[in-house]
């Protein structure tokens, strides 16, 4: 391997070591360090001693121990294999280290992240003789059936193409074109790496236009993201922070899905390990791992990796929408992640900021936010990544420094409140907390699919939400009952909101997934109540009469009973309200 | 074989130092050694030829900073000697360390041998994630609040979360006496860590597994208040050691009992400021959160291993805040957790298990037809709904008074009185099956007019309502 010593291990402390260095040290170097191996990055340099992060568990670490150079940045290998794969913090395929060395992951184990045996049938895009720029594509690998895999030239190249490779069956490591790049050829073989910390270029920003549906509807239809957007869910233990970025990650259309279980359970990657290949994708009616890539760095693994997850996760995203495809990124929990950050920081006796946090935790959040958007590529294409980063604010409390600094750098917040996971409303997304930036940049797409009326009775729902609020205030003091009817019919509209709306089951077959136009049905049928309702009341009726008609039970039971392609049912129940709200009507007069 | 490097280490590891620079706490600093391991056990010699164990926190070149678990009081500085082993701490595991107590080190306090078996580092390893097996087995346990509203399964964690004053002893003995899972007749082994409480609090535990026949399945390790608090980083890492190896080599299921994580945690708090590291909130160590993943990780199931590990930690609430840094974290990492009211306690209902904040995330996989029945999630869910709008409606009844209420809110106050009254207090030794939780759920709900049940199926009324 092309590698030598750099140094040697000056004093262990956890999981950063300090180490002496020759001159050929790099800053954010790969290195190995001591006679087990392990994976560490160089972060800091001053005169002959270096920092290491070490990856792994230094326990047994000596002064002494020598460390190797590698030369080369931190970074991971893109192509054919990615998907369905699942990788620890750095790039490591877990599933093959347990096949090397068991169930529990040792240290000083290493294995490479695509599998260097296994075939794949290449055909060429490209011919030779013809120029090459980076990004463009010079052939495909079918890698799933939902999913075909471009195979790009790295955004680093220019020049001619001297060769490439014929249809055929190829491991990655073999060469399957050669690049005279300025007069010196370069061989490309299947696969090429790319430094985890710096950003894959494109060719520019695009507006966003399109939502990104997920199914859920106080997200789609309330809360709305954008393709290329970024969300931040911040929210205390137990309110739902992972249920709702499983939900997403099964039920988003997005093309690809990359997870990136960050410092969190073991049992919550095992969950989707278990559970994905078995759910089938909607739109491909392929199995969800299809589409998937995890990045699993539990809580109980090397808080160093931790730190690189996020990194791995986001550039690995990168690459798939350099081959032009919509990109959902989840990062579960980017807490943690922080957290990581401040014990190395701590560890490197840096100087803290608020409550230990390294005063450069907003710069590093931006810099992976900013990865996310819709961008023309390289290759010409118009792809997207969308992400969407949990934050668990400690004690729930919103105002700690995570959650307040990523607010900068978001634009929708999905604020999950305890009193409505404690009552069992889920998603637990409070509507008051709540916002979208986007709804402006997507109206025009939503309006097209609900006939021009969707941020109208967004608005108007909103509208009732607020003023249930307020008028819930009067109601904790004296009761709800000496209201005027009036006014009661907001609560009456708000509860059935709640319930038959913003509720949601992600374990019902029919309910988990509300398709758009669903949405919209549901939402003019308790609108249009609320509408007749109040409308009968202005002219004299009473509440009573309505709040017992049997259609209010089929407006309950809508989501459960009625299918998402099935509007006419939906059509029925809007008719049914209509009638029996005139005939009440009728037999009030 | 031997590699060169190991072959000194071997040599080296009999070499003793003589004299320590600066004894602080339970920290000490020595220089001019040569060859130490970052995390690695030491033994600490004193004037007396006393040898307490140690590991070391932060080696450098020819000077290392150590913890010593067993205090440092005694010690002279010039007159210590300091052996390094090599390796980190281990225990010794063996068939016959069920029915044993040891202290908060491993080592036997019951006046026996060491058990004569092999050794292993009390930290573990973390399970490959790929590796690990879905934990969806129902543990009944006989408690209603539990088993109907916050199902436990096998292979989680579920802390219990109190407050001092709080019955979380009855109810973990409790537990321990009764949990098994349907159907199957092998009783759990119980592992059972006690960090830093009173030495009677430990006997209420030990006589209980006595009296109730189990304790030759119970291993005990002890480090009771009046023990170093540094030993108690230890005590929950050798447990968890001594439990792996029971389920994941001998393939028994096993119950851990952690009582109580509050304790450790500031012991941790302690040995991290000594060390002058920079404090995050109420100076408690920012790695916190990892060190605590490290513990409560340790649960779980692997694909074909027959064994598991349950995970029942007992988390004490400082001033009853859940969101005091202990509590607030635990609850990140585990699996649910059930918390105990003072409210409910006045009132005299045992178990004062709060209906709301309580969960158990893992519920969703262990229940249903097959497991329990069909109706439980519905019923589960119905019954939680209810509950808090019981809690809205006493909160209005106590501006407004009861007799101004509606109807139908003083139907809701008379089913919130029969759910704590019927359905969530029971007697200490009363285990209730599965289908008597159930039917008894049923019948608390049957208090409500069937219009109001939204998350219950037309079906599941026909079958279940008012019966």
């Amino acid at each position: 391997m092309n590698e030598w010593t750099v140094g040697t291990v000056r004093r262990v402390a956890g999981p950063v070591v300090e180490t002496t260095c020759t001159g050929d040290a790099q800053m954010l170097e790969l290195v190995y360090v001591g006679d087990h191996r392990l994976i560490g990055e160089i972060v800091r340099i001053r005169q002959h001693t270096a920092w290491v992060q070490v990856y792994e568990d230094t326990t047994g670490l000596r002064p002494g121990a020598p460390v190797y150079g590698s030369g080369e940045p931190l970074s991971v290998e893109l192509g054919p294999g990615l998907i369905g794969a699942i990788y620890d913090g750095v790039q490591r395929p877990l599933d093959t280290l347990r096949k090397k060395a068991g169930d529990f992951i040792s240290r000083g184990i290493d294995a490479p992240a695509l599998d260097r045996q296994r075939k794949w049938h290449f055909v060429p895009a490209l011919k030779a003789r013809c120029p090459v720029t980076g990004g463009m594509v010079l052939g495909h690998v079918r890698e799933t059936d939902a999913i075909l895999h471009k195979v790009m030239a790295p955004p680093t190249i220019a020049g001619d193409l001297y060769m490439i490779a014929e249809e055929g069956d190829y491991r990655v490591e073999e060469i399957i074109a050669t690049v005279h790049n300025h007069g010196h050829p370069v061989e490309l073989p299947l696969f090429h790496q790319w430094p985890v910390r710096k950003s894959r270029p494109h060719a520019g920003h695009l507006h966003l236009a399109r939502p990104l549906i997920t199914g859920q509807r106080v997200i789609d239809t309330l809360f709305p993201v954008a393709r290329g957007g970024v969300v931040v869910v911040p929210g205390g233990f137990g309110t739902g922070k992972t249920m709702i970025q499983h939900a997403l990650a099964k039920w988003c259309d997005a093309d690809i899905v990359v997870y990136i279980g960050c410092g969190e359970r073991g049992n919550e990657m095992t969950e989707v390990l278990t559970e994905f290949p078995k759910l089938i994708d909607p739109r491909t009616e392929r199995p969800l791992m299809d589409r998937t890539i995890l990045i699993a760095n539990t809580s109980n693994m090397p808080v160093a990796a931790r730190e690189a997850s996020i990194y791995t996760g986001i550039t690995i995203a990168e690459y798939f929408r350099d081959m032009g495809y919509d990109v959902a990124v989840m990062a579960d929990s980017t807490s943690r992640w922080a957290e990581a950050l401040r014990e190395l920081s701590g560890r490197m006796e840096e100087m803290p900021a608020e409550e230990g946090f390294p005063a450069y935790l907003p710069t590093r959040l931006a810099e992976f936010y900013e990865r996310a958007g819709m961008v023309k590529t390289l290759a010409g294409d118009e792809a997207s990544i969308t992400t969407i980063g949990a934050v668990s604010p400690p004690g729930g409390d919103f105002s700690e420094p995570v959650t307040r600094q990523t607010k900068r750098f978001i634009r929708t917040f999905w604020a999950l409140d305890k009193q409505l996971a404690n009552s069992r409303h889920y998603p637990a997304i409070n509507w008051l907390d709540s916002y979208s930036e986007y709804v402006d940049d997507i109206a025009e797409w939503w309006d097209a699919t609900a006939k021009g009326e969707w941020k109208a009775r967004r608005a108007a729902i909103l509208s009732i939400m607020q003023r249930e609020a307020k008028l819930e205030r009067v109601v904790k003091l004296v009761g709800a009952d000496v209201l005027p009817d009036s006014q009661r019919v907001v609560l009456e509209a708000a509860a059935m909101f709640k319930n038959a709306f913003l509720q949601q089951n992600s374990y019902d077959k029919m309910d988990a997934f509300c398709s758009a136009e669903k949405q919209s049905k549901m939402l003019e049928i308790i609108l249009t109540y609320f509408d007749l309702v109040s409308e009968a009341i202005n002219r004299g009726a009473l509440l009573a009469d309505f709040s017992k008609i049997e259609v209010v039970r089929d407006i309950m039971q809508m989501k459960f009973e009625c299918g998402n392609e099935d509007a006419a049912k939906l059509d029925a129940i809007l008719a049914k309200l209509k009638a029996s709200v005139q005939e009440r009507q009728h037999a009030h007069a | 074989m031997l590699t060169p490097n190991q072959t000194d280490n071997a040599l080296l590891d009999r070499r003793e130092y003589i004299g320590v620079d600066e004894v602080a706490g339970p920290i000490l600093a020595i220089s001019g050694i040569h060859n130490v391991g970052y995390n690695e056990l030491i033994e600490i010699v004193d004037a007396g030829e006393n040898v307490r164990l140690g590991m070391t926190l932060d080696v450098s070149e020819g000077a290392a900073v150590a913890q010593v678990f067993e205090g440092t009081s005694g010690l002279r500085p010039g007159a210590t000697r300091v052996r390094f082993r090599g390796e980190p701490l281990t225990i010794a595991v063996a068939p016959e360390i069920l029915g044993r107590a040891f202290d908060g080190l491993g080592r036997p306090i019951d006046n026996c041998p060491p058990p004569a078996g092999a050794f292993r580092d009390v930290n573990g390893l973390p399970v490959n994630p790929t590796a690990r097996d879905y934990p969806r087995k129902f543990i009944q346990t006989g408690i209603s609040a539990i088993d109907g509203m916050n199902t436990l399964v096998r292979g989680q964690k579920l802390p219990i979360f109190s407050g001092s004053g709080l019955p979380h002893r009855q109810i973990v003995a409790q537990i321990t006496r009764q949990a098994k899972i349907v159907g199957e007749d092998r009783p759990f082994a119980v592992v059972f860590a006690g960090m830093g409480i009173k030495h009677d609090e430990a006997m209420y535990y030990l006589r209980n597994f006595e009296e109730s026949g189990a304790m030759e399945r119970v291993v005990a390790f002890l480090s009771l208040a009046d023990a170093p608090s540094v030993e108690r980083l230890i005590t929950p890492r050798a447990a968890l050691t001594a439990a792996e190896y029971l389920a994941f080599d001998l393939g028994m299921h096993v119950l851990v009992v952690l009582t109580d994580m509050t304790n450790y945690c500031e012991a941790l708090r302690e040995i991290s400021t000594q060390r002058q590291e920079i404090p995050s909130r109420k100076g408690y160590p920012g790695y916190l959160y990892s060190d605590l993943a490290s513990i409560y990780e340790r649960a779980g199931m692997i694909i074909g291993r027959e064994g598991s590990i349950t995970q029942v930690p007992v988390v004490s609430m400082p001033n009853d805040d859940i969101s005091h840094p202990v509590p607030d974290l635990s609850g990140y990492i585990t699996e649910g957790q059930i918390v105990l009211e003072r409210d409910l306690d006045q009132r005299g209902i045992y178990p004062p298990i709060a209906g709301l904040p309580s969960l158990s995330r893992l519920m969703k996989d262990g229940i249903g037809p097959g497991m329990t029945r069909e109706d439980h999630a519905h019923l589960a869910s119905q019954l939680f709904a209810a509950y808090a709008q019981v809690k809205r409606i006493r909160a209005l009844a106590s501006v407004i008074g009861e007799e101004e209420l509606p109807e139908l809110d003083r139907k809701y106050l008379a089913f919130g009185e029969a759910f704590e009254g019927q359905y969530l207090s029971q007697a200490q030794d009363e285990d209730r099956s599965i289908a008597q939780t159930l039917d008894l759920g049923w019948r608390v709900l049957s208090t409500l007019p069937r219009e109001e049940l939204h998350r219950i199926t037309e079906e599941e009324i026909r079958k279940f309502y008012g019966k």
